[in-house]
């Protein structure tokens, strides 16, 4: 088992450890790079001043909530004066004058940056093997096939199989349908996607605006509170950050929720699923029945439309968030006899061929004579998904779902888009909701693979979500 | 032979708004700055950067929704224009196109002898481009992106507009309006305003020819140059068998000629979609009504007022209201002195209008020289001063080289209004002029204006003129 974040921090506090040496241990482990989970990892002495910092407050007896925490982020968030590709060719050599909101609040909590994360090229993958980089190799290993390179999920793969191999404590994900709660699941940890408009994406490279939230990758339902109470904070400057009243979402995290609680388990989504991904939900039924909590069936009437709505919307917005990208003013440039030369060749040997795929669909729906066919009308549908969730969410507290519909695959095993696309199936429908999930790890497959299953609370309920999700880790904690 | 043929005109007025920041970014919105120094990371479409609306926009959307009689709507929504080019950084430009937030409103201009109304579609908030700069250097083009975000509300009207001097005064109806409320500076040549020109031909009374679009005008006199020469080329193209294409045609300021820039078939699928970065406008009654108060006396207000209650003439009015700050200036000078309304309007579009034409300068640099000029009016109104010696010293006093009274005294131009003392002189100008005395009194009234000429010498034209005549005249019947 490894550390928590308190954890870390009692031996911080009481001197068994030192933050460099803290640091050291984990730097050691990421420059190993066995799971290729990292785009660039920041050495010792360009981290020296916030290694001397945290030392200090820790010295001094007034440690920052992060104190000394050697955090991974996804190399999707903008890093002032550290690289930041997206895991893209075009972006390969972009270094940003500016750091993200989020990342900024975790600074500002005293953690300590070790590393940008592998991802999926514009985190538009299901498998982290889109990137320019390289595909990302799952710590963990099929019992049955231990040579097999497994893949970590995406997008936010990097991620995830960093906090699993143990070269960072935590790492800041980024979410559109699924990139943060899928690839937690198969690499056997906590992943949380917040209520949209709960963490701002200021600064964060824009996949598909309306989806994108950024989120924690953990090893424990507790780490994620620490980490969003650090960057769950009202934004002036992302025009679809909430400004409601945010809670302590360490207190009381290991009490048992209040009042009765009541979890609805969509009937829908465990048709044609394999007896693996049954027991999942089996078992945290059980577990959870203990402590006096219902369970309940519930249907969707949305549920078949979802990926394809998604599949519109999200690409139509990223065909024009990617535009930017076009080697004139910085990025990868491929010169060319004329403007639109210029163009053609930046893009075409910048971009790989699921960012590619993904704009030509996105300008496709967009363009005139198919507006309404497809983006007006996907509009549409991703207003009844909201209203399906709505009405479940009357019944009942929670909705409990697996994450994903299989374990981890083997890298290079799904290269049909519709196959891999359908992993998200359990994560994209609350995605269109813009509804706060979580995945935590629920056991194992029969090859030995991790599992995680999904709680989905209301908007902005992330209060008790983190609570439920604490307690059924608690009977579902399975051992490596 | 153009005689049967009229044209169809429809108009697209950008109007760069007046805020002291970008449309979506804290950038300076400013004009003349060092090449991209008005940029940020927003401006620059750094990723990761997000547009946050400044509401200054909005406010001044809706008080120009108030002026041109538009209905100002509660939901409006921006979204994404995409298309590539290298002065637009985002790869879209932001704009309204599904909800604008003004739609239906209307002016009336002046057609020949009438009044016509021109209705509009719609106006809506957008961001304009930067600037490309191709003659800089013969392989490469530079960029400046100072102008990008900058806030335009651009102005739809319906084809109502049938020749060149109706445009014209559709535009300058619209730039007098626009500076009136405060939300464009009207400056054409920095290109605060510019015009895409709709236009198609007919024969009278027949249906609607295809169009063409003459884009980004920024003079009057291009604008007239190009609506008459884009009119006689289709024309002749009709008349040689031709069918007019929809084009999209540059105005070449050089040769007075359009041209084709690209076709129908090549023009670009914008592709617009609501920005999934901003939040639809929704405004409250309440937040509309509030700036009402805020558009202030429009221009036909303002004629009203100065023909009812100050009684000047129309013609002298219109030059006052033309713009708003010779209005503000003449309203200053009433509000400050007693002087007839009237007697000042006819100096202010006399003399002191001409004086500022001369010397080059601003209307609005003698808004702290008002009350010196009232004072001189009212010595020249209560016969302190001849009018001719209120010309002499207005440039004095506009020039700020004194106050208007000690002026009249430094160069002795005060009016000898002594009745006592005019008699004196007129009683010496009568001797030795038996001859021309009797010549009045036999009914010669020429002889009367001699002897008020030869008084106003004696006195050095300082004289009250009344005064002498009425002196002269009691002298002279006696």
């Amino acid at each position: 088992m490894k550390n928590s974040i308190s954890q870390i921090k009692k031996s911080l506090i009481e001197k068994k450890i030192s933050v460099g040496e803290l640091y050291d241990e984990y730097l050691a482990k990421a420059k190993s790079g066995n799971n290729n989970s990292f785009n660039l990892v920041i050495d010792r002495e360009n981290n020296i001043s916030s290694i001397n910092d945290s030392q200090n407050r820790y010295d001094n007896g007034n440690p920052l909530p992060l104190d000394g925490i050697p955090l991974g982020i996804k190399d999707l968030f903008c890093t002032k004066g550290i690289r930041t590709t997206a895991s893209s060719k075009i972006l390969s050599n972009f270094i940003p004058n500016y750091e993200s909101f989020v990342t900024q609040q975790l600074l500002n909590d005293g953690s300590i940056f070790i590393g940008k994360n592998n991802c999926d090229e514009f985190a538009m993958g299901s498998s982290n093997e889109t990137s320019y980089f390289g595909p990302v190799i799952n710590p963990w290993k099929n019992k049955n096939s231990q040579k097999d390179n497994l893949v970590p999920g995406g997008s936010s793969g990097g991620s995830a199989a960093s906090v699993s191999e143990g070269s960072c404590v935590a790492s800041m994900g980024t979410d559109t349908g699924g990139s943060i709660r899928q690839p937690a699941s198969l690499c056997g940890i906590v992943g949380l996607k917040p209520t949209f408009g709960s963490c701002s994406r200021w600064g964060i490279v824009a996949f598909a605006s309306s989806l994108d939230q950024a989120g924690p990758l953990t090893n424990c339902v507790e780490d994620a509170a620490y980490i969003l109470n650090s960057i769950n904070k009202h934004d002036f400057n992302d025009s679809t950050s909430s400004n409601h009243q945010r809670e302590d979402y360490l207190i009381d995290i290991n009490n048992s929720l209040e009042k009765k609680i009541k979890i609805g388990i969509p009937s829908d989504y465990l048709e044609d699923v394999s007896d693996d991904i049954l027991n999942q939900i089996d078992n945290t039924k059980k577990a959870l029945s203990k402590h006096g909590i219902e369970f309940v069936d519930v249907e969707f009437k949305t549920t078949e439309y979802a990926l394809s709505t998604y599949y519109i919307l999200a690409p139509a917005e990223a065909s024009s968030n990617l535009a930017r990208y076009d080697g004139v003013r910085y990025g990868v440039r491929e010169d060319g006899e004329s403007l639109d030369d210029i163009y053609l060749n930046s893009r075409t040997k910048g971009f790989g061929d699921e960012v590619t795929r993904r704009i030509l669909i996105g300008a496709y729906v967009l363009s005139a004579g198919y507006y309404d066919a497809y983006y007006r009308q996907a509009q549409k549908v991703r207003r009844l998904i909201k209203n399906d969730f709505q009405r479940i969410l009357n019944e009942v507290d929670f909705i409990l779902t697996p994450t994903t519909p299989n374990e981890a695959f083997k890298i290079g095993d799904k290269l049909d888009p519709i196959s891999m696309y359908k992993n998200d199936i359990y994560t994209v429908p609350t995605s269109l909701a813009g509804l706060p999930g979580i995945s935590i790890p629920s056991g194992l497959s029969k090859n030995g693979l991790p599992l995680g299953v999904q709680f989905i609370g209301n908007y902005f309920e992330e209060k008790t979500l983190l609570q439920l999700a604490a307690l059924a880790e608690k009977e579902l904690s399975f051992n490596e | 032979m153009s005689n049967n043929w009229e044209m169809v005109i429809g108009l697209e007025v950008h109007a760069q708004l007046k805020t002291s920041s970008k449309l979506f970014s804290s950038s300076p919105n400013k004009f003349g700055s060092e090449p991209n120094e008005n940029v940020n990371f927003i401006d620059s479409g750094m990723p990761g950067m997000l547009p946050v609306m400044n509401f200054g926009c909005i406010e001044m959307a809706i008080k120009t929704g108030y002026a041109l009689n538009f209905k100002i709507n509660k939901h409006s929504v921006f979204e994404r224009k995409n298309y590539f080019y290298p002065d637009l950084p985002q790869g879209y430009q932001i704009s309204q196109f599904e909800f604008p937030i003004l739609s239906e409103g209307y002016i009336n201009i002046e057609s020949g002898d009438n009044q016509k109304k021109i209705r509009i579609e719609r106006a809506h908030l957008e961001q304009d481009a930067g600037k490309s700069i191709h003659d800089i250097d013969p392989k490469y083009s530079f960029i400046d992106l100072n102008r990008v975000g900058t806030p335009l509300l651009e102005i739809v009207s319906y084809p109502d507009l049938s020749s060149a001097d109706e445009v014209i005064n559709y535009m300058s109806s619209l730039r007098q309006l626009l500076m009136y409320i405060d939300v464009c500076d009207g400056n054409m040549q920095e290109g605060s305003l510019r015009a895409d020109v709709n236009l198609s031909v007919r024969k009278k009374g027949q249906e609607l020819g295809t169009r063409c679009e003459i884009k980004n005008l920024n003079s009057f006199k291009f604008v007239k140059q190009a609506i008459e020469y884009e009119f006689q080329r289709q024309i002749n193209i009709i008349d040689g068998g031709g069918e007019i294409e929809q084009n999209t045609m540059l105005f070449d300021t050089s040769t007075g000629e359009t041209r084709a820039m690209r076709s129908k078939e090549f023009s670009h699928d914008y592709r617009y979609f609501p920005d999934p970065d901003l939040l639809p406008v929704n405004l409250t009654q309440e937040q509309i009504d509030k700036i009402k108060p805020l558009v202030g006396e429009l221009p036909q207000d303002k004629l009203n007022k100065y023909l009812d209650n100050y009684s000047l003439d129309k013609d002298i009015a219109k030059i006052i209201i033309a713009e708003k700050q010779n209005a503000n200036l003449f309203e200053k000078m009433i509000s400050e002195s007693t002087v007839k309304p009237k007697f000042i309007a006819a100096w202010l579009v006399g003399d002191i209008f001409a004086f500022l034409k001369e010397n080059n300068l601003e209307v609005n640099s003698l808004n702290d020289k008002t009350k010196d000029i009232t004072d001189l009016l009212r010595l020249i109104s209560d016969d302190v001063i001849s009018n001719k010696a209120g010309k002499e010293i207005l440039p004095k006093v506009l020039n700020g080289e004194g106050k208007p009274s000690e002026l009249v005294k430094e160069l002795g131009l005060e009016q000898v209004s002594d009745s006592g003392e005019l008699e004196k002189i007129i009683d010496e100008a009568l001797i030795g002029e038996e001859e021309n005395i009797l010549k009045f009194q036999g009914g010669s009234d020429r002889v009367l204006g001699y002897f008020v000429g030869k008084c106003l010498k004696a006195t050095k034209g300082k004289g009250n003129p009344k005064l002498i005549n009425k002196i002269l005249l009691e002298r002279l019947k006696k």
